[in-house]
This record gives C-alpha cells, structure tokens and sequence, in this order.
C-alpha cells in the first residue's frame, strides 16, 4: 500500500517551470533521498507534502499528490491537519526561543492540548526517540537557544515526532552541522523508520547511500532515475544519474 | 603652504566646529535645566503634588495635572496599543504587497509628521463635536492615540520585519494558523521592539500641549477625574498657564512642575533605551 503518491505534478513560481511531470509512489516506513545538484527542484518537490510552499507568492501547481488517498490539495483538507501529519525538520536547526519544554510541546499546544500529565509524557517519549532525553532531561526549562546546533536540530526533530506525524519530511537536515552531530542524526532517520516514513533531501551522497532504501534523482525540473538505493548507484541507468553520482557536475 | 598642510588645517577647523557644534545644543539644554532645578527643585514637595489649583500661587499644587496627565496616559495607551500594534500586525503578516498598501505606507510615514494642531483641530471635530464626547479625557485620548498611532505601527512593523522568517516556518510547520503563529511566536519574539516603539510614542504623548488645549482642556481644573468623561487638565496645560501670570511665585510653580513633566519623560525614555537594549542582546539567533 503506497503512503505517497505523486501524479503528474508540475509547480511553477511565476513563470519559472520548477517542476515537469513528477511522478512518484512513496512507501510507508521508508527513507527515501532526494538528490541533485542546487536548484533542480527537490527541495520545492518535498515542501508540496505539506504545502510549505503555499505561502510563496507566485506558486502554482498542477497534478495530485496523496497522502493515504487523500488529494492534499482539495479545498476541504485544512493545511493545518495535513502538517500535523506531515512534520518537518528544517536545513538550518529553527527551534524556537523558548525553552526545551515549550519546544517539544508546541504542536500539541496548538492543537489545544492542555492536560499536564500528557504534555509531560510526550516530552519524554519524544526527546527519547529524538535520542536527546539524557543530554536535556535536567535542563528542560532551559532555553532551547543555548543548546549545541546538533543538540537543537534533535530538539526540532523530536518537536515533529511530538504530535505523532506519520510522514517526516527532512530538507537537508545535518547542512549546518559537523560530522559527529550528522553521524548522530543519520543513525536516528534509521532508528525511526520503523515507525514514520521519512523524505530527506541531502546534497552529501554518502549520507543518501547509508539512509536512504530508495532515492530519487532530480535535474532541472525533471526526475530523472528513481531506484532502489543500492541499485541507483551502483547500476545507475541514465547517462546524467551516472555523472552526478560520479562527481562528474553538481 | 604645501597641499598636505592646507588640508591638514581643513581637517583641525572641521573638528572644532564640530564639537562647537555639539557643545552649543548642550550648553543650552544644561543650563536651562539648571535654571529650572534652581527655581523649582525647593518647591516640589508632597503638599505641591497633593494640592488642587487656587489662586494664590503658595496653595496651588499640581494634583490635577498629574492625575490628568496619568489618566490621559492610561487611556490613550490602551486606544493607541490596541489600535496600533493591530493595523502594524495586519500590515507586516497579512496584507498582501500590492498598490494600495504601498500607498497606506507611504502615508502612515507622513502621518508622523503631521503637525500635533492638525491633529487638535481634527479631534475638536471628530470626538468632541461629532461624537459628543466634550472636552473630556475621553476625547484627549482618542486624539492623541491618534497622533501616537503612525509611531506605534510603524514600529510594530520594524520590530515584526526583525523576526526571522524560520521561525515562521517553524511554526506552520507544527500545523499552526497563521493567527496562533504570530500570538505564540512572532509577537513575543518582537516585544522588545514593539514595547519601545510604545512608550516613545506615549512619552511624546504627555508632553503634547496644543491638541489638549485645542480640544478644550481646562487650565482651571478644581477635581481629580473620576471617569474618562471628565474635563479634565494636563501637566503642559498647567505650566503653561502658570508661566503666564504675573506673579513669580508662578514662575517658581510653573518650574516645578516642568521637573516632575521631564522626570516623567525621561524615565520612559530611559525604560525605552533599556528595553531596546536588552532586545537586541536577545535576538542574536
């Protein structure tokens, strides 16, 4: 059973065509990379999972995207519910200037949890998961700013997992961080597999063969090869895939 | 003379004009404030404060001038904050870029620098005649909220273009509105900046005399306000009320009072600068 899927989609900011008919299936408890080199549209591709790009005047699009079956684009799906299913972990760690409580809490909160005990249970579980709950669990009123880059992009990651998303979409998760806080956040996406499908964009190949079951390849607006992982690169099909892969551009 | 040598010369004379420059404004504020602490420092003591206005300059007191003065801060905070930070709001997260907006801009920049009688002229006709409100505390707030307004908006929207966007982004992210973003995120992160674009807006607001007078407040005033739609007086009123009798135990009251008016300014001012300071440490993200 497919979790996502993309038909047909093409995007459009203004009269720039940054999508061409995009067709994709996703499937649960997956990682699955998109790479390619800078601007060939991946990172616009994975925001229309949960139509982050809606605030971007002059955006367009045409074709389907489902989510579980549902056309996240129809007028009665609120966005709102769509991203409390589709969480988000950004390329620069964004937590906001608050404590590490508040942090964590937040998607609950404004879904109108107020219950102490369940708020405080969450924390916990999801700081677990995010593998953060020992480095913090005495410090959870402190504020989430003084925490170390690696420290605060767990932090967002367990911010996402707190409500339960399902879908964890990554755009370029560890960019800013050093090696050891990527190796950290690598072996975490692996870890949460098991229960929430992830999408991560990454620019580091290596990162996408130690992660990723399949990846996608996208050049100019165009996917171009998308293959099991393993397969993708060391068998690539297409003479451009070959090339990125190989360092030959990009 | 050499070339080197003329512009060395230049560059002496610029220096000293400048600092002559300097020292004339400030020369002119310290000896003016000295002229005034002399005069006026031994008057103030708590009967001054306590005192209704009379006749004979050694019973008068400033009691209703200050207490107008504190009404009228009240309310017109309370009209030009809500007013002010929500058309900032609307303008800086929801209003789309287009022409007209432009436009509204364009004129809340020269708003600022509409001179404060118009701004009299247009409450006498607005609040007091067409709303009825007379020359009530009432009136005196709308008018100088509204004067206040085009400060406090377009230092909302300074203090909300600060906050970087990822917070934003953050929050959709989770599945927050719009509206739960800016309340839980994008507000708190812009206090600092909003709260000193505040209280420079209502430091100008106390020391404002023509509107008030335009729109009727009194200079003989013998109550403390008890609601808003009391005429009322206000601190400027009264030292300048005081300033033009003959009498110079006037003088020496109108002095007073211009110590307890810029103690007031100044401590807002210095609250300003000092939330200013702090926010700016604390956005370093």
């Amino acid at each position: 059973m497919k979790q996502i899927e993309a038909k047909n989609v093409n995007a459009y900011y203004g009269d720039n065509h940054v999508l061409k008919n995009i067709d994709m299936d996703i499937m649960p408890n997956s990682v699955t990379a998109f790479i390619g080199p800078s601007g060939c549209g991946k990172s616009t591709f994975l925001r229309m999972f949960n139509r982050m790009n809606d605030y971007i005047d002059g955006f367009r699009k045409e074709g389907e995207i489902l989510i579980d079956g549902i056309e996240i684009y129809h007028k009665n799906v609120k966005v709102e519910e769509l991203r409390q299913k589709v969480g988000m972990v950004f390329q620069t760690p964004n937590p906001f200037p608050k404590s590490v409580y508040e942090n964590v809490v937040y998607g609950l909160k404004v879904q109108g949890v107020k219950n102490k005990k369940i708020l405080s249970e969450v924390v916990e579980r999801s700081l677990k998961q995010a593998a953060l709950w020992e480095e913090v669990k005495d410090s959870l009123n402190k504020s989430a700013l003084s925490l170390s880059g690696g420290q605060q992009q767990r932090l967002c990651i367990a911010r996402a997992l707190a409500v339960e998303p399902g879908i964890i979409l990554m755009d370029e998760p560890a960019a800013s961080l050093d090696p050891i806080s990527t190796a950290k956040i690598e072996e975490l996406i692996t870890g949460l597999k098991k229960n929430y499908t992830i999408i991560i964009v990454t620019h580091n190949m290596q990162q996408a063969t130690r992660v990723s079951d399949k990846t996608a390849f996208f050049y100019v607006g165009e996917l171009i090869e998308y293959e099991q992982t393993a397969k993708l690169f060391s068998k690539p099909v297409n003479a451009k895939t070959e090339n990125y892969i190989s360092g030959r551009f990009g | 003379m050499s070339k080197v040598k003329i512009n060395r010369i230049k560059d002496t004379i610029f220096e000293y004009v400048g600092i002559g420059s300097t020292l004339i404004g400030l020369v002119v504020l310290a000896i003016f404030i000295g002229n005034i602490l002399v005069e006026g420092l031994g008057r103030i003591d708590l009967d001054f404060l306590m005192s209704l206005p009379s006749r004979k300059p050694e019973r008068a007191g400033i009691l209703t001038a200050w207490t107008g003065t504190a009404w009228i801060l009240g309310l017109t905070a309370l009209i030009g904050i809500s007013l002010g930070v929500s058309a900032g709001v609307y303008l800086e997260e929801y209003g789309k870029k287009t022409r007209l907006t432009s436009i509204i801009e364009v004129n809340i920049a020269n708003l600022a620098g509409v001179p404060s009688i118009i701004y009299g002229l247009l409450g006498l006709e607005i609040f007091v005649r067409i709303l009825n409100f007379g020359g009530s505390l009432l009136a005196g707030a709308f008018t100088l909220a509204l004067l206040i307004l085009p400060i406090i908006i377009v230092s909302t929207r300074e203090a909300l273009k600060a906050v970087p966007d990822s917070l934003r982004q953050a929050s959709y992210g989770m599945g927050a509105t719009k509206w739960q973003t800016i309340w839980y995120q994008v507000l708190p992160a812009a206090s600092g900046g909003i709260m000193t674009g505040i209280i420079l807006a209502l430091s100008r607001a106390i020391g404002e005399t023509a509107p008030v007078i335009v729109i009727g407040a009194l200079a003989y005033v013998p109550f403390v306000a008890q609601t808003p739609m009391d005429e009322f007086t206000v601190l400027p009123i009264q030292i300048f009320n005081w300033v033009s009798r003959p009498q110079h135990a006037f003088i020496t009251n109108a002095a007073a009072g211009i110590i307890i008016l810029l103690f007031l300014t100044f401590v807002m001012n210095g609250i300003a600068v000092y939330l200013r300071n702090k926010w700016q440490k604390k956005i370093n993200w």
